[in-house]
């Protein structure tokens, strides 16, 4: 007798990894991403809007001009030449950070994971906003935190339910939230709510990390303050150019009091001595013209806006009257609730099948919910994709509306 | 010593049913197990990325081994067209393959051929639609009985499958699994011992029996493919005169089902030491977690042996 074991290391693998597993919803984003299925599930920036001649002709200055540095390591914070670049961008939103008080990371994503590295012990309590950005959510479990759920209205998260929380004793290591074009549910924080959160979390002594990749991307109405300049001393800012340049060069940044910025630095270098020189190079030179950089966001935001005209009328025609959507001022999604009968990770098979795909709302609380939700992102696909796909979801919600029906006789 | 002529083979693989990423991983392992063989010039084809009909005739291919898993790969549909095309192929004939691979059909002829295999009674969405059938579901209880396991009829790896203990649960579970498939199976959960008889070449022997010990309980889609979520055991840790009744139930699936050169038959043995059939695979998965290469190897075959006997199946039919 045999005993096979396919992976012999089995037991030797830390506790943080057991919630990492295959699952159906990965198999079927395998036949999803295929070209001939229209996707509204990737939240991939819309990259071609980005002039090609200008991208390689900054690319082609930097080797030429900074060749060596390029190809070479540098400090762990990120050179100083593009932190000052990374300032100008957050300063188009209100926001006042010090070069040395930035510290460039491998994509926002980077620095969701040293957040939490750096403040969290196993069953540590945080606040999550539910629905939260799955990707966050993944960064944060590998250090096994015990979430605490806030949920999500029209005006972002419902800070009462926080101050409940904090009234009854949580003392949570963070609050994490995405205030402006939530990812996934499309929502923006108001301004009163904004106020509010920051004096709760002050008067609590409770870190705010305000992730904030979309704020640039709006398409209607005043811009709202960040969290950040609302309280530079407890608010942990984290930006991206994924969504201004280009998501490629991954080049993401944690904007916090110096003491705090350190902490980063040392992490960061712990976990991979620095950001690529050259990455840091080509965006620091394309984002020191300013015009090419803003105007480029704003055909950016010309074309998410039109997108999600087209998607909000598409839903509005090929979805059943039971369900309801929300209609974001800016960022990349719709995040769509339908009637308690569906289950969106199990409707998901059927969907590919029919040749379109979303992300099921599972994969964004940390535990069983989200079966009626979906996320549709409006970023990607071209508007007649957007149309087509919301049509094929529709029949699919008709026919499982149907089904449903024809089960409860 | 005089040079055999190499066979060129291509490995199919792939494809857009929901298992194409599972079909991709057997597909990769089949050709490089292959291509450790000097007899063999190999090539991946993935029907999704390649016209078929073009790809085949342009590599002038002496067979194909088919990976494919689920819809078009194991459902008749790919063997029928390269009878079409007039290549050769490794596993079963198209109709014995759309048998095999709908369990509403599957589960009748191994019950008319005296398999026993566990109680089960239909859904079909189109009777749901348009006759009625829900009025009917309660009679799932009288037939069947909790708990129950529900199936898509049409699909592979545990996808759609879910485990129902009460009545109440069941219209969800239904509503799930036709997302996969159009009819469903509602079958009696057997509780017992999970094993896997893998069955190789012609004529056909079998291998040595794996005991599958999900950590979850389940073996379900995480447990089959997250490597090291499940314990096996070859041979299964059952008496001889068990691990015989299976081996035998499981032969006379295979020959009741039609299948030839390779193929994977699922039971559970209950507590009494009954083997019950749950299901056949015609293209069973190749993966690095996948139980028939770990039965080959328990019987003291590497994978390029096992494909080997697989391939030659395949090529002795073409050259007869």
């Amino acid at each position: 007798m045999a005993e096979f074991s396919i992976d012999p290391f089995v037991d030797r693998y830390a506790q943080r990894t057991a919630g990492m597993s295959e699952s159906e919803v990965r198999a079927l984003f395998a036949v999803a991403s295929r070209p001939e299925v229209v996707s509204l599930a990737g939240g991939m920036p819309y990259v071609q809007a980005l002039s090609s001649d200008e991208v390689q002709r900054v690319v082609r200055e930097v080797l030429e001009e900074h060749g060596s540095e390029a190809l070479q390591y540098c400090g762990g914070q990120g050179l100083i030449g593009l932190r000052r670049r990374l300032a100008e961008v957050m300063a188009e939103e209100g926001v006042r950070g010090d070069p040395e008080d930035i510290v460039v990371t491998t994509g926002a994503q980077q620095a969701l994971d040293l957040v939490a590295k750096i403040f969290l012990d196993p069953g540590d309590d945080i606040v999550v906003e539910a629905p939260a950005y799955v990707g966050a959510l993944s960064a944060f479990s590998a250090y096994q935190p015990n979430y605490l759920q806030v949920d999500l209205d029209e005006d972002g998260m419902v800070v009462d339910q926080l101050e409940t929380l904090l009234v009854h004793g949580a003392r949570p290591k963070f609050v994490y939230t995405v205030p402006s074009f939530h990812n996934p549910a499309g929502v923006t924080m108001s301004g009163p709510r904004r106020e509010r959160l920051v004096a709760l979390c002050r008067e609590a002594g409770v870190p705010i990390v305000e992730d904030n990749p979309y704020g640039m991307l709006r398409f209607e109405g005043d811009p709202l303050p960040t969290l950040r300049s609302l309280d530079p001393h407890n608010v942990i800012y984290l930006g991206t150019v994924s969504k201004v340049f280009a998501a490629g060069v991954r080049i993401g940044w944690v904007l916090a009091e110096s003491h705090v910025a350190q902490r980063f630095v040392l992490a960061k270098e712990a976990a991979d001595l620095c950001h690529s020189s050259f990455t840091q190079l080509v965006t620091e030179h394309w984002l020191s013209d300013h015009d090419r950089w803003t105007s480029s966001v704003h055909t950016l935001v010309d074309v998410y806006r039109s997108r999600r005209d087209t998607m909000i009328a598409a839903l509005t025609e090929h979805f059943p009257n039971d369900a309801t959507w929300t209609r974001p001022a800016g960022g990349f999604y719709c995040w769509v609730t339908l009637p308690g009968y569906f289950d969106t990770q199990k409707m998901l098979a059927a969907a590919v099948e029919r040749r379109v795909a979303y992300v099921p709302g599972t994969g964004f609380y940390p535990d069983d919910r989200g079966r009626q939700q979906m996320r549709l992102a409006f970023c990607y696909p071209s508007s007649e994709d957007i149309v087509e796909g919301v049509k094929r979801l529709g029949a699919l919600l008709s026919d499982e509306e149907n089904l449903f029906r024809s089960l409860q006789r | 010593m005089t040079a055999s002529p190499t066979a060129r083979i291509a490995v199919l693989a792939g494809g857009r049913s929901p298992e194409r990423d599972i079909s991709l991983r057997s597909g990769h392992r089949v050709a490089s197990a292959l291509a450790d063989l000097p007899q063999y010039d190999t090539v991946i084809l993935d029907p999704a990325d390649v016209p078929l009909v073009e790809g085949i005739a342009a590599g002038s291919f002496d067979a194909c081994y088919l990976a494919l898993h689920g819809k078009e790969g194991e459902d008749g549909t790919v063997q029928r067209l390269l009878d079409l095309v007039g290549v050769a192929y490794t596993g079963t004939l198209g109709f014995a393959c759309e048998v095999a691979f709908d369990k509403v059909l599957a589960k009748d002829v191994l019950f008319s051929a005296g398999v026993r295999t566990p109680a089960w009674v239909v859904i079909e969405a189109a009777a749901l639609r348009d006759l009625g059938a829900g009025a009917a579901l309660g009679r799932v209880t009288d037939r069947v009985g909790f708990p129950v396991v529900v199936k898509p009829a049409r699909s592979g790896s545990a996808l759609g499958v879910a485990f129902v203990e009460r009545e109440a649960d069941l219209a969800t579970a239904i509503m799930g699994a036709l997302s996969y498939s159009e009819a469903v199976v509602v079958e009696r959960k057997v509780e017992g011992t999970e094993i896997a008889a893998g069955i190789v070449g012609s004529p056909a022997e079998a291998l040595p029996l794996i005991e599958i010990e999900p950590k979850s309980g389940v073996y379900d889609y995480a447990s089959r493919y997250t490597a090291g979520a499940t314990e096996y055991y070859a041979p299964a840790r059952v008496a001889p005169e068990v691990a015989s009744a299976v081996a035998g139930e499981a032969m006379r699936s295979m020959e009741a089902l039609g299948l030839r050169d390779v193929a994977r038959v699922d039971l559970m043995v209950d507590r009494a030491g009954t083997p019950w059939v749950l299901e056949v695979n015609v293209s069973p998965g190749m993966t690095e977690t996948s139980l028939l290469p770990m039965a080959a190897k328990a019987a003291g075959h590497s994978l390029s042996d096992l494909c080997d006997r697989v391939v030659r199946a395949a090529l002795g039919r073409a050259r007869s």
